[in-house]
């Protein structure tokens, strides 16, 4: 019996022995697909029929492995999430992996692992998947790509263009936890912050509330990098209209809101990962958000806002009853230095 | 400690408050300039939309207290030609995108590879302990009488472990001696002064004592939640209605009579003052540190190349210096949002999170361009 080398090597990118050893040992257990064949180039998939929709995305988060999740549960939930703000069932999966010389087999078995039983939990088929190696320094431990296709629900009709004045904004969680779990996780970060990552599937959440609300939601963001400022401020630029937010009424964690205080940082910036932004009717608010009280993945739905007229501007009103602007998110999100 | 911030952001504590110094500023009957000193304060002022509530009757000038804004470019071009060189080179996340003569740390970071973010001075010291090859590890450091104690902290122990492979370039600036300056600037005409918290809790209330006696104005300590934010408003305008010119702490909770002499005893070890420039205010005398002559085998300054790099001229129409004496706001600079933003910044103020310009892009772009 050849013992399992325990570091990722040139040797297992190349194609031949070693692929087929880190498919057989390492992928196919945790996936369980007998589609991923080491030897055919393509996967066949059942008959499709409907409208579909395909959405893709990679994912080099740093670290690998943070409070409340990892890249490979990123991989997922962040392509079905895709699918779901889309109102799009997942059905199938692809995976890509960019593999770093070095990187230890033990993360990357619990990475796929992690990968395996999120798409398991919402019934997500992965098809086909591909694993290249880079030389040690040429990467960064392992990223992953992920191409998601989803049926599309009936009777569901995701348009920016319905959006009109008077239009409910709900955001599903709290604001911001995945951003300051991965920025503080970081190495040599001076200190740590109690908040793990949203980094969930939002899939059944969205399945029920569409079956519940139907007609009444109108369009969905799922906002990841640059946070629900960044998300809004796109969907009001895009329609054209305004965005009134209330503060008082985002959902955001003391200690995430106390560690951006202290780094110079807005929490609606903050990146999430188990986040939808929903635009419902003016009348179905409430009732939108109580579909979504208590299912998985959802942590805090409220009604943050609404919409009015405009030319693209999103606003937040403080407890003080002033407002600020929030623009599109521009560079890196820094620290205050005094 | 929970319990203390919760009170100190208490949203209808902060209406109540305010809606009284909306009265005393209405029973003033004419319109005030308060400037706050502090970058932070910007920020704050902006982001609780306090500014935007008080425009009418209490306006809100920005002062010196960014020190990333204050750095003149002469020395950010010295910080760019640093980390061109051949060895690593440690920056706080501000200074990344501060544009240079030619270049910026951000530039040279795609270029090289070899500069890092950092969050405290000593991870510098543990970069430094981690190459025993010797690699020379150099701290760029910029910041006021608050950051002062922890970089001087950092060279204390690497002189004890004799690790001079740590190297710093001190864009240390002193705060005090450039608002004297400001202060006797007679194009400046403030009403009243709200002073840095954090500095303040360095040198302490007593410090600050001169700015009653010498520019006869009444200025108020203050910390960043939404009531302190409000309570030194509140306070300054009881002072003005009363014509009454002192120096009060509305920050008690931070700041004593004498501030924090440890810390100011760590610092003056390692640095001493000395003459510099600050963007907008041109030379200040003793309004920066240099380190002391024991330390001079940690300094960064002789890895500049000197010939290669002299006093540039800050950007042509860009208003950082008028704005940064409280002289100009934002929207009165021509490149402001229109050539100038966050991410092709024509001057520091734009750059850093506390800078005028990014407070004021961020949260009052249009009222700026068309107000």
């Amino acid at each position: 019996m050849v013992e399992e080398p325990e570091l990722v090597e040139m040797a297992h990118g190349d194609g031949g022995r070693a692929t087929r050893e880190l498919i057989d040992r390492l992928f196919r257990p945790a996936f369980g697909e007998e589609h991923l064949s080491a030897s055919d180039d393509a996967a066949p998939i059942a008959e499709l029929s409907g409208e579909w929709m395909v959405s893709t995305d990679t994912f080099v988060v740093s670290p690998s492995e943070f409070p409340g999740g990892d890249v490979g549960k990123l991989a997922v939930c962040g392509t079905v999430n895709d699918l779901a703000a889309c109102g799009a069932r997942p059905v199938f999966l692809t995976a890509g992996f960019v593999l770093e010389e070095g990187l230890s087999l033990q993360l990357l078995r619990r990475v796929v692992r992690s990968m395996a039983s999120t798409a398991s939990a919402d019934g997500v088929r992965l098809v086909a998947a591909d694993t290249k190696v880079v030389g040690r320094g040429s990467g960064d431990g392992v990223y992953i790509n992920t191409t998601g296709l989803g049926q599309t629900m009936p009777g569901v009709e995701l348009d920016a263009a319905r959006i009109v004045p008077g239009d409910r904004i709900i955001a599903t969680g709290y604001v911001g936890d995945h951003g300051m779990a991965v920025l503080t996780h970081r190495e040599g970060f001076p200190f740590s912050v109690p908040v793990t990552s949203d980094c969930a599937s939002l899939w059944p959440a969205v399945e029920t509330m569409l079956s519940d609300a139907g007609d009444a939601v109108k369009f969905m963001r799922d906002p990841t990098r640059g946070g629900i400022a960044t998300a809004l401020k796109e969907i009001a630029e895009q329609v054209p209209v305004d965005v009134i937010l209330k503060e008082e009424d985002i959902p955001v964690r003391d200690p995430v809101r106390s560690a951006a205080d202290m780094l110079g940082l807005d929490p609606l910036y903050l990146a999430n990962e188990g986040n939808l932004l929903i635009v419902v009717h003016e009348d179905a608010g409430e009732r939108v958000v109580s579909s979504l009280r208590s299912r998985r993945g959802v942590t805090a739905p409220r009604v943050i806002g609404e919409v009015v007229e405009g030319s693209g501007a999103v606003r937040a009103v403080t407890s003080l009853g002033g407002t600020r602007d929030l623009g599109l998110f521009a560079g890196d999100p820094l620290p205050r230095i005094c | 400690m929970k319990g203390v911030l919760t009170r100190f952001s208490d949203p209808d504590l902060g209406r109540s408050v305010l809606a009284e110094i909306q009265g005393k500023a209405e029973a003033i009957g004419r319109p005030l300039t308060f400037m706050e000193v502090c970058g932070t304060h910007t920020a704050a002022y902006s982001f609780t939309g306090l500014r935007d509530v008080l425009d009418d009757a209490v306006r809100l000038r920005s002062g010196p207290g960014c020190p990333v804004c204050v750095t003149p470019p002469g020395d950010i071009d010295r910080m760019i030609a640093l980390a061109g060189g051949d060895h690593i080179t440690c920056t706080f996340g501000d200074m990344m995108d501060v544009p240079g003569s030619g270049s910026s740390l951000r530039k040279e970071r795609a270029r090289s590879g070899r500069v890092r973010i950092i969050y405290s001075p000593d991870e510098a010291l543990q970069l430094a302990r981690g190459h025993h090859d010797g690699e020379t590890v150099v701290l760029l450091s910029v910041g006021f009488e608050t950051t002062a104690p922890a970089v001087s902290s950092v060279l204390r122990r690497a002189a004890a472990e004799d690790r001079t492979n740590l190297r710093v370039f001190s864009a240390q600036r002193l705060l005090l001696p450039a608002l004297r300056v400001l202060l006797c600037d007679p194009e400046v005409n403030l009403d009243g002064l709200i002073l840095p918290g954090h500095v303040a809790a360095v040198l302490g209330r007593a410090a600050f004592e001169f700015v009653g006696a010498e520019a006869g104005i009444p200025a108020v300590v203050t910390g960043f939640e939404v009531i302190d934010l409000l309570c030194a408003l509140d306070c300054l305008l009881d002072m003005v209605g009363r014509g009454e010119v002192a120096v009060k702490n509305r920050y008690g909770r931070a700041v004593r009579e004498m501030g924090n002499p440890a810390a100011r005893g760590v610092t003056s070890r390692v640095f001493e003052q000395c003459d510099v420039q600050w963007r907008g205010l041109g030379t200040v005398r003793g309004g920066g540190l240099r380190l002391r002559e024991e330390f001079a085998a940690f300094d960064a300054a002789p890895l500049v190349p000197d010939d290669e790099v002299g006093d540039a001229d800050p950007p042509e129409q860009c208003r950082c210096g008028d704005i940064l004496r409280g002289q100009a706001e934002p929207g009165d600079c021509r490149l402001f949002a229109r050539i100038c933003n966050p991410l092709r910044p024509s001057g520091p103020c734009m750059v850093s999170r506390e800078g005028a310009c990014s407070t004021y892009y961020r949260h009052h772009r249009e009222e700026s361009l068309h107000g």
